[in-house]
């Protein structure tokens, strides 16, 4: 035990003078997450409400042809452009990008319109631009509430209660609260808390084994009188010091970023102050050693720095396996996935910001799993380290 | 004292060592000398118990390497074939690191770190970062790391490789001084001229197998050899069928 200690101190101060592991474990790691989250989130933001304010701009031909329409248009916001093209040039225009909408009135709409027979209109879009999509929708539902509208009238003239139209009424019920809707906003935020945990040990766990081989101290250090368990422990133990540093300061970016990104205008709140990021620290501290112990076993079969980074850069993207598989397969926080480690913390962590109720036992189940998992690792890095091809 | 005693290894089809056996005594400085390739570090680090032999037994002290594993380590001292130090660490730093894991305790560690400084002469770099240190620097540092615990015995794998001449003189200088003051030495080399200047005694070793097992003068009367160096020569040369 004594040298498991004296093993930690080590790695733990040598790396503490490392500038590269300082800046990946501290620096890089965790603060990338958070500034790119902030910046996407407040970006989408402003998108938003760039176009809510705007007014739809539509490019109208023979708008002389209903005047009806025409006005109904602008008394509903709508900027209009008044122009005289035909089918085939509103299609290049709009191809080309030079128009954005284009709604076109043809020259039998008056007599069908007259005629309460369905006049028709064409309304030139271009569906695989997102922006002219949207604008699409947005004035294919004005011309929608104007078609309603007339038809309405044309039954009271009629003597039609309207109301026959409506056979059923459907009301939305939206139980999905404020904090739910973020979720899909953040979603991947429990990736960058994993990635952010992994690459704080990263380079400790390359530098106390393949690094400790490259520079050749290997061997000295294996021909003294400590069990190679004790040896394998400490720089696990140290690894995993790193790894709660660089969670730590990842929650506490994530906490300052979200006081600053302005969610609620998105009809959102972030359920992550002070509080939750501590239960945060807390569901992912059971991943701290499996995460070290699988990083230090794998890079110890490596032979040199370089060997180890190329397989440890892989091994970084194990946790996001499961994550991947949850979004697609829309996982819920069930007993049985609690134990699959990164992606039991995934829905966890997932819960905790929705402030949905999270189950203790899943919470300890969670845990079991991961440290059992961790303990295996521990436990077949030693034996490794047991073995002669140790000395490479 | 070390012990070897009919050590095999083998690794694949290479037999890196067949039976092995020689004695190293205290107050002497042994010689393993061979060729590169002869099998020296494979013998060595049966010794100092980071290979396990297929057959035969280390002892050092008494105590068996396989069986005592820990209480042989805390009696000998080792510098293997690569001494890498870390480089992040001052000098002291890197003593200290591996008398705290042979459990010294603070008082006596720092006692022995101030010890180690004097005899080997690190009072100019001792609280440096090692990053940087020259050859000899370097030396000195995993040598004084090798004795931090104050061992009985001290096995050297190469340790004047890469050094310059001032270095070297200096190590033997140390050596010799170890020797004197009772220590069982065991080192390995290829080069004749060390071996013969510094050795008691001279264990010759060529393709896994030990050679001749005397005193240098001895192997030079026994093969009827002018010099040294023809002695040495005749010897390997007899293994390799070139004599």
């Amino acid at each position: 035990m004594r040298a498991l200690l004296t093993v930690f101190r080590k790695e733990f101060l040598e790396n503490l003078r490392d500038r590269r592991t300082l800046f990946s474990a501290l620096l890089f790691g965790p603060l990338f997450g958070p500034l790119l989250f902030g910046a996407m989130v407040t970006r989408m933001l402003d998108q938003n409400s760039f176009e809510a304010d705007q007014s739809l701009q539509l490019t109208i031909s023979g708008s002389e042809r209903a005047p009806g329409l025409t006005q109904f248009l602008r008394a509903h916001g709508v900027t209009l452009r008044l122009a005289d093209l035909g089918e085939e040039a509103a299609r290049a225009a709009v191809m080309a990008g030079e128009e954005n909408v284009v709604l076109i009135v043809p020259a039998d709409y008056p007599e069908r319109f007259a005629t309460a027979r369905p006049a028709p209109l064409l309304l030139v879009a271009d569906s695989s631009d997102a922006q002219n999509r949207k604008n699409a929708e947005r004035a294919r539902a004005i011309l929608g509430s104007y078609g309603g509208g007339i038809a309405q009238q044309r039954l009271q003239m009629r003597g039609v209660d309207p109301l026959l139209t409506v056979p059923v009424a459907v009301n939305d019920v939206d139980v999905a609260t404020p904090t739910g809707r973020a979720v899909a906003v953040l979603g991947f935020m429990t990736y960058f808390v994993l990635f952010a945990l992994l690459m704080g040990g990263l380079y400790l766990a390359i530098d106390s084994t393949a690094g400790e081989r490259e520079r050749g101290s290997l061997e000295a250090l294996l021909s003294l009188p400590v069990s190679r368990a004790a040896l394998v422990g400490g720089k696990i133990v140290a690894t995993c010091a790193y790894m709660c540093l660089s969670l730590a300061v990842t929650l506490s970016a994530f906490v300052v970023v979200f006081h600053f990104v302005p969610l609620e205008r998105l009809g959102m709140s972030a359920n992550l102050g002070v509080g939750t990021a501590l239960v945060l620290f807390a569901i992912c501290l059971p991943f701290v050693p499996l995460g070290a112990a699988l990083m230090t076993f794998v890079a110890s079969f490596t032979r040199s720095y370089r060997e180890a980074q190329t397989y440890l850069t892989i091994v970084l993207l194990v946790p996001t396996l499961p994550i991947a598989f949850a979004s697609i397969y829309s996982l819920k926080t069930r007993g049985s996935l609690m134990l699959i480690p990164s992606l039991s913390q995934h829905l966890l962590m997932t819960s905790v910001l929705k402030a949905e109720p999270v189950r203790m036992l899943d919470v300890v189940v969670a845990t079991l799993a991961s440290l059992a998992l961790a303990a295996i690792l521990v436990g077949l890095t030693a034996r490794h380290w047991r073995r002669e091809s140790m000395l490479g | 004292m070390i012990e070897a005693q009919g050590l095999n290894k083998r690794f694949g089809a290479v037999q890196a060592a067949r039976d092995v056996s020689f004695l190293a005594r205290d107050g002497e400085i042994t010689g393993l000398l061979g060729a590169n390739g002869a099998g020296k570090s494979t013998a060595l680090r049966m010794l100092y118990g980071v290979l396990t032999p297929d057959s035969g037994r280390a002892i050092v002290d008494g105590l068996d390497i396989a069986g005592e594993t820990s209480r042989a380590r805390a009696h000998l001292g080792v510098l293997p074939h690569s001494s890498g130090l870390y480089g992040n660490l001052t000098a002291r730093e890197n003593v200290a690191y591996f008398g705290a894991l042979h459990g010294l305790a603070r008082a006596p560690l720092e006692q022995r770190c101030a010890q180690l400084c004097a005899l080997l002469e690190m009072d100019d770099f001792l609280d440096r970062r090692v990053k940087g240190f020259s050859q000899g620097q370097r030396l000195k540092v995993a040598l004084a790391r090798a004795l931090v615990h104050d061992p009985r015995n001290l096995i050297l794998d190469e340790p004047t490789n890469g050094l310059d001449v001032m270095a070297i003189r200096n190590l033997r200088d140390m050596l010799a001084r170890l020797r004197d003051a009772g220590r069982c030495i065991l080192f390995s080399s290829h080069v004749m001229q060390e071996v013969a200047a510094l050795c008691d005694r001279v264990v010759v070793i060529g393709a896994g197998r030990v050679l001749a097992d005397a005193t240098p003068e001895e192997i030079r009367v026994r093969t009827g050899a002018a010099s040294l160096e023809g002695a040495f020569l005749q010897v390997l040369g007899s293994a390799e069928g070139v004599g």
